[in-house]
């Protein structure tokens, strides 16, 4: 199967390449850029060869999501497999990673092995599980992660699961560290958060909702950075919340301890503002904070401080949000909105599409260590075809994903994807927009 | 979706009664001028006004409240309305009925009003916006407290009481005294007084029952109650619960009335003709003194009635009156 993408702005960002050309894929694989090889000159014209007009879109790499909850096993009213694949190939995600915290917890290598098998299909996003890092996420045992990394995980974490007992921390970071694999970490103090439904600033004082101070990131971020360094961990800080996190995150990397972190669309655009008359769908964990820290994570997503965007796609059923704000569940849905977000941020930004768009495939594919998130010759062909003028209004009726839990529906979002492949294979034709 | 306050329409006239945040000041003033016919009603050998005649209201308590739900009940069938009063957190939640079920399933009883309290912030909101996307916008909602967020009749009846003894608000000094972190009442008195133009609102507590960013609200913050106390014209305090004793909040009740409990000499420090408010009940010993809470200069009692009257008022205009 042979596969021609014509006259698209291809964009590599690991490449460094953005230019308007034509994109060559063979078996599943990119085979040239620019100039036809051989064997498509030869089949040129007996009709072997498919064909993609790109004239005014986009085409870049799939993208890569590290935090995309798929909700299976254990929470399949709220998402499965199916509906979540098809949210992200409509979304031009080729790979993503996703978090522990199903039911029951990824920590033996049966459920991981499941979950790959499950998701094996050609036209579904490659899976790459996270593997929980203690037994049933109790924070007590660690699990069997060699084990769990031969069965396909790729790190460890523990979801938005605290671990109270920092003596597991340091056993399990030196576990990973032993392996090589790299720990996932959310940095939030459970006491500090106790009942936090909001950020501690002054929309959570007149609203009178219960407040998770900044100090509740930051302490355990102190912690967690210490035991990295102790141990030699490589730490990948999930969804890092505030401006104060963010800057001893920096200050960490400086004195070499090895530290990478995300952030979510949600955390660049929106603010504890946003939480407007109790709107759960502004209802997250860590939660929107104030505009001075979306501002500093919006810088630091530019200057590198923070390495990827991620989704943290998070279906959630609608009886779960038509409840009072403190009683909704935290969480939006994300995998249709990375990239569209991404955009709207990197156009906010005026940053060259190049560096947004290595946010979300170059970037993201280096930490979680896999072959994707890049174009080059010999790379699994997994392309993104987004038209970047194409508005579309974020409503109900236009997700895929089983999750209609976003605060950002009703606005106007330009970067519709138009097509999406995954080794090769279209995964989603979005062109009859 | 839930960016605009749901308690006004279009046209800036009061839909529901959802919070004093944003209430425009003639609105606030409207009603408290709207009360005042109804205080002399008590007075009165017929009680009761046809205002309501007709009307179903639902007192539709999520949390258990005599005070409250009993004075609304009264202010209700004054105004000649149908009363029905309903303890949910008793009945259908402990049968697993959302919340918005339950509404749903009263509105199809033909319900004109609900009064609702209910122990999470936020939630009389979700009823609003709920009637409104489904087209049931006729029924009104009055917010009879709502988790930590607001309970805008008492922050009503509370101005209606300063205006009733000190006639201007724009020469007051007032201090709301206790836990302002937990307390709906204290959000409400501070934006109504806010809006009414009080010059000087002070906030006095331990840093661990004031909100991180009280300042923001527009409150001075004293921990030092015989200073926060100085000159000040109205004491409004709070009550205390309990169980703000089992955590690390405060060591004891003992320690807290030491500090923040309103005594005849603290007392002597405000203004000598400050009148002292509570919203209820009482923790006599704890918040308050016997001797203060009793004496002259304290109008707890009047309140009550004046609340009454302020219901009524905030019924009947959403009634359409």
């Amino acid at each position: 199967m042979k596969l021609q993408i014509k006259n698209g702005r291809l964009i590599d960002p690991a490449n460094n390449i953005d230019q308007v050309t034509d994109l060559f894929i063979a078996d599943g694989r990119v085979v040239a850029i620019g100039n036809a090889p051989a064997e498509f000159a030869a089949e040129a014209n007996n009709g072997a060869i498919g064909t993609i007009d790109a004239r005014g879109y986009v085409v870049c790499p799939g993208l890569v999501d590290l935090a995309a909850r798929l909700r299976e096993p254990g929470y399949e009213y709220r998402a499965t497999l199916e509906s979540e694949m098809a949210a992200a190939a409509a979304g031009g995600v080729t790979s993503l990673a996703c978090p522990p915290d199903t039911d029951p917890p990824l920590d033996e290598p049966g459920l991981v092995e499941m979950l790959k098998h499950r998701a094996r299909l050609p036209e579904f996003a490659k899976v790459y599980p996270i593997g929980a890092l203690t037994v049933k996420l109790e924070g007590k045992h660690i699990t069997e992660m060699a084990e769990l990394a031969e069965a396909g995980c790729v790190a460890f974490s523990h979801a938005n699961v605290a671990i109270l007992d920092t003596q597991v921390v340091l056993r399990a970071m030196q576990y990973a560290a032993t392996f090589g694999f790299p720990v996932w970490l959310s940095a939030q103090d459970p006491y500090l958060a106790r009942n936090g439904v909001a950020h501690d600033g002054e929309m959570a004082a007149r609203l009178g909702l219960t407040g998770i101070p900044v100090v509740a990131e930051t302490s355990a971020l102190g912690t967690l950075l210490l035991l990295a360094q102790e141990t030699g961990a490589q730490l990948h800080i999930t969804r890092v919340s505030s401006a104060a996190g963010l800057e001893m995150i920096r200050l960490a990397r400086e004195q070499g301890i090895k530290v990478s972190c995300d952030v979510t669309p949600n955390h660049l655009h929106l603010s504890d503002l946003d939480i407007g008359f109790f709107n759960p769908h502004a209802r997250l964990d860590p939660p929107l904070r104030s505009l001075r820290d979306r501002d500093a994570l919006r810088a630091g997503l530019a200057s590198g401080v923070i390495d990827a965007l991620c989704s943290d796609h998070t279906p959630v059923d609608d009886d779960a949000k038509l409840v009072p704000f403190g009683e909704a569940e935290p969480g939006a849905t994300g995998l249709e909105l990375l990239l569209p977000l991404a955009l709207k941020w990197g156009e906010e930004m005026k940053l060259p599409l190049l560096d947004t768009l290595a946010k979300v495939t170059s970037n993201p594919a280096r930490l979680l260590g896999i072959e994707a998130g890049t174009l080059s010759v010999g790379a699994p062909a997994d392309v993104c075809i987004f038209d970047p003028q194409s508005e579309f209004r974020v409503s109900r009726e236009n997700l895929k994903s089983q999750g209609k839990n976003s605060p950002f529906l009703g606005q106007m979002l330009s970067g519709r994807v138009r097509y999406t492949l995954i080794d090769g294979v279209l995964a989603h034709d979005g062109s009859w927009h | 979706m839930n960016t605009t306050n749901p308690q006004l329409n279009k046209h800036g006239e009061l839909q529901h009664l959802l919070t004093i945040e944003g209430l425009p000041r003639d609105i606030i003033t409207r009603i408290l001028d709207t009360a005042a016919p109804f205080t002399e009603l008590a007075h009165q050998e017929e009680k009761k006004l046809p205002l309501l005649r007709g009307k179903s209201v639902f007192n539709l308590f999520f949390e258990n409240s005599t005070r409250t739900r009993t004075t609304f009940e009264i202010a209700a069938k004054r105004l000649s309305a149908d009363v029905i009063n309903l303890n949910i957190n008793t009945s259908s939640t402990a049968k697993g009925e959302t919340l918005l079920d339950t509404v749903d399933n009263l509105a199809a009883m033909q319900a004109d009003m609900f009064v609702v309290r209910h122990a999470t912030s936020g939630a009389p909101f979700l009823i609003a916006q709920h009637l409104a996307s489904t087209n049931q916008n006729h029924i009104r909602v009055v917010n009879a407290g709502d988790g930590q967020h607001a309970h805008p009749t008492q922050g009503l009846l509370d101005m209606y009481t300063i205006r009733h003894y000190k006639k201007d608000f724009t020469n007051l000094t007032v201090a709301i005294i206790g836990d302002i972190l937990h307390s709906r009442v204290a959000r409400s008195q501070i934006h109504a007084l806010t809006t009414l133009g009080v010059p000087e609102i002070r906030a006095i507590a331990p840093k661990t029952l004031l909100p991180t960013a009280a300042e923001r609200m527009g409150v001075k913050v004293f921990h030092d109650m015989a200073e926060g106390l100085k000159g000040v014209d109205v004491v409004m305090m709070l009550r205390l619960q309990n169980e703000r004793m089992q955590g690390a909040l405060l060591p004891s009740p003992q320690e807290y009335f030491k500090n923040y409990g309103l005594t005849p000499e603290k007392l002597a420090l405000a203004k000598p003709d400050a009148i002292v408010m509570h919203p209820g009940p009482m923790n006599r010993g704890v918040e308050i003194d016997s001797a203060v809470a009793d004496g002259g200069q304290a109008v707890i009692l009047p309140q009550v009635t004046f609340g009454i009257a302020v219901r009524m008022a905030v019924m009947s205009m959403l009634a359409g009156n």
